[in-house]
């Protein structure tokens, strides 16, 4: 019997099991197999011998350093200020009665809007051109500052961009899952604390924070994740030869080492991609080992 | 601290558009609850009880009337400043707090004079948690707790802060059968050695009447009765609290007055002297049923149930508003179960007349009626 409802439960699990070997367990052995192929050739399909030198390769590109420098600036600086403004907006929808539903709707627009249409509405608002200076520098120009060219201009200006749009990008989602989340709060535990007289911060301090402190871990989580895979964001910006912009992202690095137009190297790629996934997954473990330690009821 | 409710209301604008009439939860609520006494608020669901409730703590504003914490009018003051301690139905303890943090929480909100040094307040916290005797469990997390532990970590947070009235919402209900039984005998135990006046919201009048000092008996907004439990019991002013208190409930007849005699269908079962003709409802206690050969009132006997101490015979009237009539009687008195009928005659204390069409009380005899003078001096008297 036990034996049968086995066989039953494989089969079961079948077809979800064949995609995800065909789509993830075999892409991700290929390419680790990769990554220690020397000399990898796409046409031939042969390689010099196995070893480190992709990894050792990649981690002395230049190329490839300044792309680990411009994520980790993202994510430094996107994640912990997309969190923060999305709480305190949060805090501020969950507190009106009136137009609520309208706020929610107009914070929650980035989210169904194209990347590629909000990265040329940037592009337009943030680029300086020989016919046009852009509405942000016609702006700062009217406070008496000079023009900066965004897109093409300091490496200050395109990343601070860069972080601009992202966190815009990401706030949508993280408001919903934060009002929702302030919303499911139980008001008694606000009454109660009425009762008692105790000050609005230190409501927000001891009863609201620990409350929605798993969201707000679960938010930084994937936020963190999100930003370390940024890539489209980038080029819909700043277009798609990143390297020579220097704003090219780990993502935009394995994407130039397989398909740009310095790319046909698998191998450089396959190793670039795990060590994205090292970072990554690194990050991640140490983040949750945070939040297991902090919130425990 | 005496407690006074002068001409209380609350209205609620309705969110209904079809019926734009304000809802009105407490209606013209006067009360004056007298100092250290335990209250019970008591009515159905929606009858307006815990709204009063939040009107005394301050979460709610009244629409009129005023509320006076003895001398003081506290109508305007907000919650913080009123001095009440509250305990909620779900009891609210703050999940991510241990027992000892969640019972301090008041204590750190004092400001000023009133601010209590770190020893002083775990040294209150103890003996609230002793008062409630959870002061073994001061360092577990209220999920780690049973409903009646945290029941008594809510009641203790209440009570650290010294408050000069005590409220609790339904302070039973999430509690099953056994530990509401032991519950309520602690909180009653509390309440008296602490000597706060306590107001308590409850729809079971099974827990209002066993530790109550007085009940209010509330329906749609409207004080009903207000008394000691047995004498609102024993003296019911309308169909409505006659049907409301009680286990068996009451059993409900429709009949008339007629010629000075009050009738159950044809059946002549008291005398009704000097009242005018009309037509009655007839509630009849389940122990205010004489089995009785003689007896004018003849039901149809459906069953009887044999509990030990007493006996509770079914039958069935065709006048009686539900299918069956109950009526407990002591075991002692043997009834034939294989009779087709049963006849009884009507304790005249345990049944009470009420006006057909506007459900009021109508005494019937002179006798009843200083009794229930009697009564109401009783609950004068202890009021004053």
């Amino acid at each position: 019997m036990l034996e049968k409802n086995n066989r039953k439960a494989w089969l079961y699990l079948l077809p979800a099991m064949l995609f995800l070997g065909a789509f993830m367990v075999y892409p991700l052995v290929d390419v680790f197999i990769y990554s220690f192929e020397e000399g990898y050739n796409f046409a031939s399909q042969s390689y010099f011998g196995t070893g480190l030198y992709n990894y050792g390769y990649v981690l002395r590109d230049p190329y490839f350093m300044q792309a680990v420098k411009n994520t980790f600036i993202l994510v430094i600086i996107t994640v912990p200020l997309s969190t923060g403004i999305a709480l305190l907006i949060s805090l501020g929808l969950n507190s009106i009665k009136r137009l609520k539903e309208l706020y929610q709707t107009v914070f929650f627009l980035p989210y169904v809007t194209n990347t590629l249409a909000v990265g040329l509405v940037f592009m337009i608002l943030f680029k300086k051109t020989a016919y046009s200076d852009g509405l942000i520098n016609l702006l700062i120009t009217a406070f008496g500052g000079s023009a900066v060219d965004f897109i093409d201009g300091p490496y200050w200006a395109k990343m601070f961009v860069m972080c601009f749009y992202t966190v815009w990008v990401v706030m949508p989602f993280k408001i919903l899952i934060l009002t929702s989340a302030l919303a499911s709060v139980n008001q008694d535990y606000y009454n109660a604390a009425r009762v008692d007289g105790t000050p609005p911060l230190r409501i927000f301090t001891k009863i609201t924070l620990p409350m929605i402190a798993p969201m707000i871990f679960y938010l930084v989580i994937t936020g963190f994740i999100g930003a370390f895979k940024a890539y489209s964001d980038v080029v819909a910006i700043f277009g798609t030869d990143l390297n020579a912009a220097g704003m090219n992202t780990i993502v935009g690095y394995v994407y130039d080492m397989l398909y740009g137009n310095s790319g046909g190297y698998p191998s450089f790629a396959s190793a670039a991609a795990l060590i994205l996934f090292a970072i990554v997954l690194t990050i991640t473990c140490v983040n949750l080992l945070a939040s297991s330690n902090s919130d425990n009821f | 601290m005496k407690v006074v409710l002068d001409h209380l209301t609350k209205r609620f604008p309705s969110r209904n558009k079809k019926q734009p009439e304000d809802v009105i939860a407490v209606n013209d609520f006067c009360f004056e609850i007298p100092d250290g006494k335990l209250i019970g608020l008591l009515g159905p669901s929606g009858c307006g009880k815990s709204t009063t409730l939040n009107l005394i703590s301050g979460l709610e504003a009244p629409t009129s009337g005023k509320i006076w914490f003895g001398d003081d009018d506290v109508t305007d003051l907000p919650p913080e400043n009123r001095g009440v301690g509250l305990v909620f139905q779900n009891y609210a303890l703050y999940p991510h707090m241990t027992v000892r943090q969640n019972i301090m929480f008041p204590l750190e909100n004092f400001k000023g004079a009133a601010k209590l040094s770190k020893p002083e307040m775990e040294k209150r916290a103890l003996e609230a948690a002793k008062l409630v005797q959870i002061d073994g469990l001061m360092d577990r997390k209220p999920g780690e707790m049973s409903g009646g532990q945290q029941q008594r970590v809510a009641i203790a947070r209440a009570l650290v802060k010294m408050p000069r009235v005590l409220l609790l919402d339904e302070p039973l209900s999430n509690l099953d059968a056994r530990l509401r039984l032991q519950t309520r005998e602690e909180i009653r135990r509390i309440q008296q050695e602490t000597g706060i006046t306590t107001i308590f919201v409850t729809h079971d009048q099974e827990e209002a009447m066993s530790i109550t000092d007085m009940i209010v008996v509330m329906e749609a907004g409207v004080v009903q009765q207000i008394g000691h439990p047995q004498d609102v019991y024993d003296d019911p002013v309308n169909l409505f609290v006659a049907k409301f208190l009680g286990t068996p409930a009451i059993n409900v007849f429709t009949g008339k007055i007629e010629g000075g005699k009050l009738f159950i269908g044809d059946d002549a079962v008291l005398p009704a002297e000097g009242q005018p003709d009309r037509e009655v409802f007839v509630g009849v206690r389940p122990e205010g049923f004489i089995p009785d050969e003689n007896g004018p009132l003849c039901c149809a006997l459906r069953g009887v149930e044999v509990m030990g101490r007493d006996t509770s015979i079914i039958a069935s009237d065709p006048s009686c508003q539900s299918d069956t009539v109950r009526a407990i009687i002591s075991s002692e008195i043997r009834i034939d179960r294989n009779a087709p009928e049963v006849r009884f005659s009507l304790k005249p204390y345990k049944t009470h007349v009420f006006d057909a069409a506007s459900g009021e009380r109508i005494y019937i005899s002179e006798d009843e009626i200083r009794r229930s003078l009697d009564a109401q001096a009783a609950a004068e008297g202890e009021e004053a």
